[in-house]
């Protein structure tokens, strides 16, 4: 399944064949403290397009059907396609200087090897870019598929801890926050609170145990103390209440619960039922998110209300990721007045780069493992509490390290 | 929402009855938009007492006189309208509807048209203000926020928050005439008194650029960087220059600051501490108090400007955004 959609009714007739952007000579790095463009860009006719491709799975377990419209905190309320439509409106005046006009073509493959071949169809038309909505197993061996070769994925939805670290890749970009960040955004927030005891429910999952991992980590990297972890099981058999019940698992003393549940299902029915008044938190209660429509500050309303009239749902983490990407491309072509894929890379890596999300703080890509760099929303259902990384978690270069894989930390080789 | 304090309102009573209801020049008073409480705050110019809370549609923000003061418009972001205050009353006695959330705006120099950020449009609203009707809109980046009508009333500047771009628009023309790329998230614009440079905050770049208003380029970027803090905490947002150009007063957001500017030496002369999130600025007539309006301390910080120090800060409603004096 091929959509195109083109912006700029003029550039429209041009078809792929001569559609992607030459690069503009006087493209150039901005040099520090200078703007990027000392010379003013007149109202121009866009010369090309440079087209994003779109990259999903046909059959996603993530978007089911049946699972979304339960709304687990964090979790998908649809595919985040139209985010990147929402992206491409908004960067319609970005390609400027550089002579290019921006479109996006959605693919969609039943596994890898289809997608592998849609995406060498795609590159070799010209496509340099890729926003990849794909579970961690498919990106790795998409993006491994095209090491080496121009091209460049983002990825929009795969949080796996892994991708950054032994699994790096250096074709690939990550705007969706790992599950480092997001645990460390949580624990910052509880150790801010001196609740500094917490009581672990973990499920049998893998996911589950990569949900741990990360805030196990994180507990340590912030003097969290883990009380004790403990498993549960899905389901009422009176003879595993040890392990379903969430009172008889909630015994001792903390102050807060932990729920490491990848699936949703437990955690959601576990507020209001634990043996001590304490706050259930993590996959359930509350999470440090990359996105919540309830953000009031830092022209966050307008974002969400840019998505809400085009997919008439809100905007959760993987729309946020989906729109970065397609807006960091934008801002790198606009500020490289180029649409160079080396150039392009060199700016979202350099350490000057300054990207608006709408959470504040600007954000940037982590040259250690292409980590987006960004602020994190600790947040409930329907508002949010704090913003990470919290007041006082301090960082000798960019606070934002203080959530995720700092360079110290890094084992990534690309 | 009714909040008005009673007590407020029986002291200012006195002065009220005392005014002449024709007396609307140089009341002296400080007109102060709070977002989340939708109220504009007046304060008495001398004493800084609250005069008066005057309702409005819900969110006020941008506030501006017309050219002779009698009237103040205030742009209510989820109220959908611009309410127009009558500044001898002080209450809202006209309205211009149907407004999708509406922020940031100018008048035209002959004050016949009112130009308004149309921030979920991605377009520049020219208002008819004899019909209070929008007249034209005009296409430019998405969350266009500041606006600045030149008085040379060719030229109206509109930033682009999310293109990170100035469009120089000709209110007679269909679209912008130049797209001048500046900082990240421009927000507010001020002109050198003698039009030749236009100034615009950047507030995720910690900078001003500078524009060259007669070739539309920037030639030169301001950065501010007040001791102890890091970049991403310098927010600048308000602007307001001095009659003679010399002075410039940057608010920088988050760090809590205002930046008063040597414009012809370019650089920044010192830095003043004021509440959080300073947001917009004003100076009174003789340019002796700066006001600035505070945004997450609700209250407005109250600036000695020859001492360069702050006298007191006023509480007034949740989130105030925009402050103007009328003297």
């Amino acid at each position: 399944m091929i959509k195109q959609m083109v912006w700029m009714a003029l550039v429209a007739s041009l078809w792929l064949s001569t559609a992607y952007a030459e690069d503009k000579p006087a493209g150039i790095m901005a040099p520090q403290n200078l703007p990027a463009n000392t010379e003013a860009a007149p109202v121009q006719i866009a010369k090309s397009v440079l087209t994003f491709a779109y990259i999903e799975l046909t059959d996603d377990a993530r978007y089911d059907d049946k699972l979304m419209p339960k709304q687990f905190l964090g979790a998908p309320f649809g595919r985040p396609y139209p985010a990147a439509e929402v992206a491409l409106k908004e960067i319609k005046f970005h390609g400027e200087a550089a002579g290019v006009s921006f479109s996006l073509q959605q693919v969609s493959g039943k596994d890898s090897a289809d997608l592998i071949k849609q995406v060498g169809d795609l590159q070799a038309k010209g496509v340099k870019f890729v926003i990849a909505d794909l579970p961690a197993k498919e990106l790795v061996e998409v993006a491994q598929a095209f090491k080496g070769k121009e091209l460049i994925f983002f990825n929009i939805s795969a949080k796996d801890d892994a991708l950054r670290q032994a699994q790096c890749q250096d074709n690939v970009f990550h705007t969706i926050p790992n599950l480092a960040m997001q645990a460390d955004g949580l624990v910052q927030y509880l150790v801010a609170h001196k609740w500094r005891n917490a009581l672990v429910l973990q499920g049998s999952l893998p996911e589950d145990q990569l949900l741990l991992d990360a805030f196990s980590r994180a507990a340590k990297r912030y003097g969290l103390k883990i009380t004790d972890t403990r498993q549960f099981v899905l389901g009422s058999d009176p003879r595993e209440r040890e392990k379903n019940n969430i009172a008889l698992l909630t015994g001792g003393d903390y102050d807060v619960v932990y729920i490491a549940d990848s699936q949703g299902e437990f955690a959601r029915n576990a507020n209001y039922q634990t043996l001590l008044p304490r706050p259930v938190i993590g996959s359930e209660g509350l999470n440090a998110l990359a996105w919540s429509w309830a953000w009031e500050r830092h022209g966050a309303p307008q974002v969400e209300k840019r998505f809400v009239k085009q997919a008439d749902r809100h905007m959760s983490d993987v729309d946020w990721a989906a729109w970065m990407a397609v807006r960091s491309l934008g801002a790198a072509v606009q500020q490289t007045q180029s649409s160079d894929l080396a150039k392009i890379r060199d700016y979202l890596l350099a350490p000057i780069t300054s990207l608006d999300g709408a959470k504040g703080n600007p954000s940037s890509f982590r040259p250690w493992d292409h980590q987006l760099r960004q602020p994190l929303l600790v947040a409930t259902h329907n508002w949010v509490v704090e913003r990470a990384p919290l007041p006082g978690f301090l960082h000798q270069i960019n606070n934002l390290d203080t959530l995720g894989f700092d360079q110290p930390d890094s084992q990534c080789k690309f | 929402m009714n909040r008005l304090p009673l007590l407020a309102v029986l002291a200012a009573l006195p002065f009220m009855l005392q005014t002449p209801m024709s007396f609307a020049k140089g009341t002296g008073y400080v007109f102060v938009s709070s977002e989340n409480d939708h109220i504009v705050t007046v304060l008495d110019g001398k004493t800084f007492a609250k005069v008066k809370d005057i309702k409005t549609a819900k969110r006020p923000r941008h506030l501006q006189f017309n050219p002779d003061k009698t009237l103040l418009y205030a742009a209510c972001g989820d109220g959908e309208s611009i309410d127009i205050i009558d500044v001898a009353k002080l209450e809202v006695t006209d309205q211009i509807e149907d407004i999708d959330d509406p922020e940031a705006f100018d008048l035209s120099p002959d004050n016949k048209n009112l130009y308004i950020s149309l921030e979920d449009e991605g377009a520049l609203g020219i208002i008819d203000l004899a019909s209070k009707k929008m007249t034209k809109t005009v296409e430019v980046g998405e969350e266009p926020e500041g606006v600045l009508a030149n008085p040379d009333g060719k030229t109206v500047y509109v930033t682009s928050e999310v293109a990170n771009m100035v469009h120089v628009v000709d209110p007679s023309a269909d679209e912008p005439k130049a797209n001048i790329v500046v900082g990240t998230r421009p927000r507010r614009l001020a002109l050198t008194p003698d039009g030749k440079e236009l100034w615009v905050t950047s507030e995720l770049d910690a900078s001003v650029s500078i524009i060259d208003v007669a070739t539309n380029t920037v030639k030169e970027k301001l950065s501010f960087a007040p001791e102890g803090f890091r970049k991403e905490d310098i927010t600048p947002v308000g602007l307001v220059m001095t009659k003679d150009g010399k002075t410039a007063f940057v608010t920088i957001g988050r760090a809590n600051r205002v930046a008063v500017v040597d414009v012809v030496g370019r650089k920044v002369e010192t830095y003043i501490l004021v509440g959080n999130r300073a947001w917009n600025a004003a100076l009174n007539k003789d340019e002796s108090l700066l006001f600035v309006a505070n945004g997450l301390s609700d209250d407005v910080s109250i600036i000695d400007v020859p001492a360069r120090k702050v006298l007191k800060s006023v509480p007034v409603g949740r989130v105030p955004y925009m402050v103007v004096v009328d003297d």
